[in-house]
């Protein structure tokens, strides 16, 4: 890091405890997890774009697909929920596998009309067999007292080791795609992901035995104390006092400093992994791919596997960024996972921040987070200053009003488009 | 067996909608493939610009309400179309001064591009709902049934009832007369063929003094035109929700890849076999096989390959396996 990029992080420090001293430390600290968690999201879209030039833009998907996995392995799971239906939902997951196996190695060994033919009975045929397993195994699963629960439940496990689960179903999920888009030209990788982030989302609001569907998963287990917890424990209330806070603040607080202290942890191993990795042999083939990739496959470089290779690596990270997410939140609801603030946002992040720079995206994710928190209010307040001439009542008075809640995406559409015209390489420029 | 039941039960349910959603994809896939031919990048902003257009549309249709203007059976938009196509016209004409000609000259990667009009679509979803707001809004006027499902009824003694709305009839003439005229436009006149040379080959059609700016300028306007009859149509028929337009992006997508980026004719077909596919398979078919089947043998379960929730997994289906089999399209287009 050079002195410019310290400054900027102060900078963003400096915002931040402003913001902290202006609305509260409640306040500035959740701007901050949510920052810090944007930032690696942020990082995640930084390697497919910054690193080898491609566009993703279903980041929203892997997010989700991340999010799962705190419901996966943290939840208890639902009693009877497994014996009840899930063997027949692994059973038809089985026998989806062994289709398109099946229909795989046919493409592969028949030729022409036989071919087509074989293929449409063997899919049709296996795609009515999953569903007649399926759908009985998926309604058994539901019925289990559907206020409460409905779903398979999870494994009851700790759930930071759903962090790594959730880059793991991220990468998974990636692969398949990247298998499918890479190589051919570059907008097809973006209109691909642009699907299967729709795709997965939709997913995860209408399989109600898989995550609840919009009924939403609460309660998700903690890394972290229950505040009431804290505030029960003689010793935190003591050790409070000496700070001279009072309980229920001092237990806020400290549930969003751990969560800040374990989100730091991770940003900063991911920031030297990724720095080491940019550093060494295998960065330097990576820009030369996205620098010039006809030359870089003259070289002997294999270009759609190294951008499978980085595509899968950077929905990893983001799928680990939408696991850290859902457990801050403690809740999943797929309802809010929306492509404009999960896909775009996230972009508008890596281009502010600097293409193929791992502190600008960081910086990027901090920053425009904070941004896309404040142009609301920024928003409702410059509304409320331009109209303040006008008559009490009028209509277009109160249109204005209501529709500075949209600013925000016009605002970020605008330092997009302004940060790619005229500062093409961010605020923390990379090699 | 009643084959004359389950045949108009088909024809109800699937075959009607599925044309009129399929007109309504044509004409935004046309509009994708046209600029993917001229300016040679997959358009991200093309659903909220049909956004854009349709407000426009809804604007100028309660203008005209207001100025007790009204066109008889036809739906008032249709008056206001020309007005919505004007004003998104010089929208993105106004966009491809400010942003995308920079970007042109520079030369930049289609990446980049496409990273543009993601800027774009950002500012112009920002605009259409501080314009009209995120409000599902119905403006649809004029005669609401051609045919309606119980006269229907009444008139043949079917026990299955046939419903043909007006504004599926005008989806599909107008989407046909936009079609019609493009064709001519690009086949018979010197803007038109010169638009087709330089989407052929630029640097020819750049030696034989085609000037690029008009192409361009011109590509967006017809581009604008196509966006905005495209969401009024698909507004007319369903309705207008700000955020809707952007999730036609993917059906849009598809179809123009279907039919080979950059062909015009292809992006028809793709429109037709997206919205077909769509539509017939997220039906259930219970009634018409209820109709079909013997005697005690009728269906049990709603007979539905994939439920409405999942109609993006259509489109994305069809776009991979024509990505894995066909990268250039069932017709054969450009690969830059």
């Amino acid at each position: 890091m050079n002195l410019r990029a310290v400054s900027m992080f102060a900078a963003m420090a400096a915002l931040i405890v402003l913001e902290g001293m202006i609305s509260g430390w409640n306040t500035a600290l959740g701007l901050l997890n949510m920052g810090l968690i944007s930032a690696i999201m942020a990082l995640g879209v930084n390697m497919q774009w910054g690193y080898a030039g491609l566009f993703n833009a279903g980041v929203v998907g892997f997010v989700a697909l991340g999010g799962l996995a705190p419901v996966l392995i943290a939840m208890p799971p639902t009693p009877g929920a497994f014996s009840a239906g899930g063997w027949g939902i692994l059973l038809a997951f089985a026998v989806a596998i062994v289709t398109l196996a099946v229909a795989i190695w046919l493409n592969r060994r028949l030729r022409g009309a036989a071919r087509a033919l074989a293929m449409i009975a063997v899919l049709g045929a296996g795609f009515f067999l999953y569903r007649a397993i399926f759908d009985p195994a998926v309604a058994l699963v539901e019925a289990i007292n559907p206020a409460g629960t409905g779903y398979l439940g999870g494994l009851g496990l700790p759930v930071l080791l759903s962090w790594p689960v959730g880059a793991l179903l991220a990468a998974g999920g990636a692969w398949v795609i990247g298998k499918t888009a890479l190589g051919l030209r570059s907008d097809y990788l973006a209109i691909a992901t642009l699907g299967i982030g729709e795709i997965i989302v939709s997913i995860l609001r209408n399989e109600d035995w898989l995550a609840r569907g919009v009924k939403n998963v609460n309660g998700i287990p903690r890394p972290v104390p229950y505040e009431i917890d804290l505030q029960n424990s003689p010793a935190f209330v003591e050790r409070a006092a000496a700070f001279g806070l009072d309980p229920v603040t001092a237990s806020t607080l400290a549930v969003k400093l751990g969560y800040a202290a374990l989100f730091i942890v991770v940003l900063g191993a991911l920031i030297w992994l990724s720095e080491m990795a940019l550093k060494s042999p295998w960065g330097r083939m990576m820009r030369a791919i996205r620098d010039n990739e006809t030359a870089a496959a003259a070289m002997g470089k294999n270009v759609t596997a190294r951008h499978l290779q980085i595509f899968i690596l950077g929905s990893a990270v983001c799928g680990l960024a939408g696991a850290m997410l859902i457990t801050l939140d403690g809740q999943m609801t797929p309802g809010t996972y929306n492509p404009l603030r999960f896909t775009f946002l996230i972009w508008v992040m890596v281009i502010v921040g600097g293409s193929g720079s791992n502190w600008g995206a960081v910086l990027g994710g901090m920053l425009v987070w904070f941004l896309w928190v404040k142009v609301e209010p920024w928003g409702q307040a410059l509304m409320q200053l331009i109209t303040s001439g006008m008559a009490d009542g009028s209509a277009l008075k109160a249109h204005l009003l209501a529709s500075a809640a949209h600013m925000r995406l016009m605002t970020m559409g605008l330092i997009l488009l302004l940060v790619l015209r005229f500062s093409p390489r961010g605020l923390i420029p990379g090699r | 067996m009643d084959i004359l039941n389950a045949f108009v039960a088909l024809l109800n349910y699937v075959m009607i909608p599925a044309t009129a959603y399929g007109a309504q994809l044509a004409l935004g896939a046309l509009g994708v493939t046209l600029v993917y031919g001229i300016l040679r990048f997959s358009n991200f902003a093309h659903g909220d610009t049909m956004a854009f257009g349709t407000a426009m549309v809804i604007l100028a249709t309660w203008g005209l309400q207001a100025l007790g203007v009204s066109a008889g059976p036809l739906p008032t938009a249709l008056l206001a179309l020309p007005l919505g196509i004007a004003a998104t016209a010089l929208l993105v004409l106004g966009t491809d001064r400010t942003v995308y000609r920079f970007y042109r000259r520079e030369k930049a990667a289609p990446v980049v591009m496409v990273m543009v009009s993601v800027g774009v679509m950002f500012v112009m979803n920002g605009l259409t709902r501080f314009v009209i707001g995120v409000d599902e809004i119905r403006f649809d006027d004029g005669v609401r049934f051609l045919i309606s499902a119980r006269e229907f009824k009444q008139a043949t003694g079917l026990s299955e009832g046939l419903a043909l709305r007006g504004t599926q009839v005008l989806t599909v003439v107008t989407a046909g007369l936009m079609v019609w005229a493009l064709f001519w436009f690009l086949n018979h006149t010197r803007t038109g063929k010169s638009m087709r040379a330089y989407s052929d080959n630029e640097d020819l059609a750049l030696l034989s003094g085609i000037d690029p700016e008009r192409v361009v300028a011109v590509t967006w306007i017809i581009a604008a035109a196509l966006a905005t009859t495209a969401g009024t149509l698909y507004g007319l028929d369903k309705a207008f929700k700000a955020f809707n337009y952007f999730h036609l992006l993917l059906p849009i997508f598809a179809a123009s890849i279907v039919g080979g980026l950059g062909n015009p004719l292809g992006a028809i077909a793709g429109g037709f076999l997206i919205a077909y596919s769509e539509v017939s398979i997220t039906y259930a078919f219970k009634k018409v096989l209820g109709y079909l089947a013997p005697e005690g043998w009728e269906p049990e379960g709603l007979v539905q390959l994939l439920s409405t929730e999942y109609k993006f997994a259509v489109s994305f289906a069809i776009l991979v396996v024509v990505l894995l089999f066909r990268p250039t399209g069932i017709f054969k287009g450009k690969s830059v």
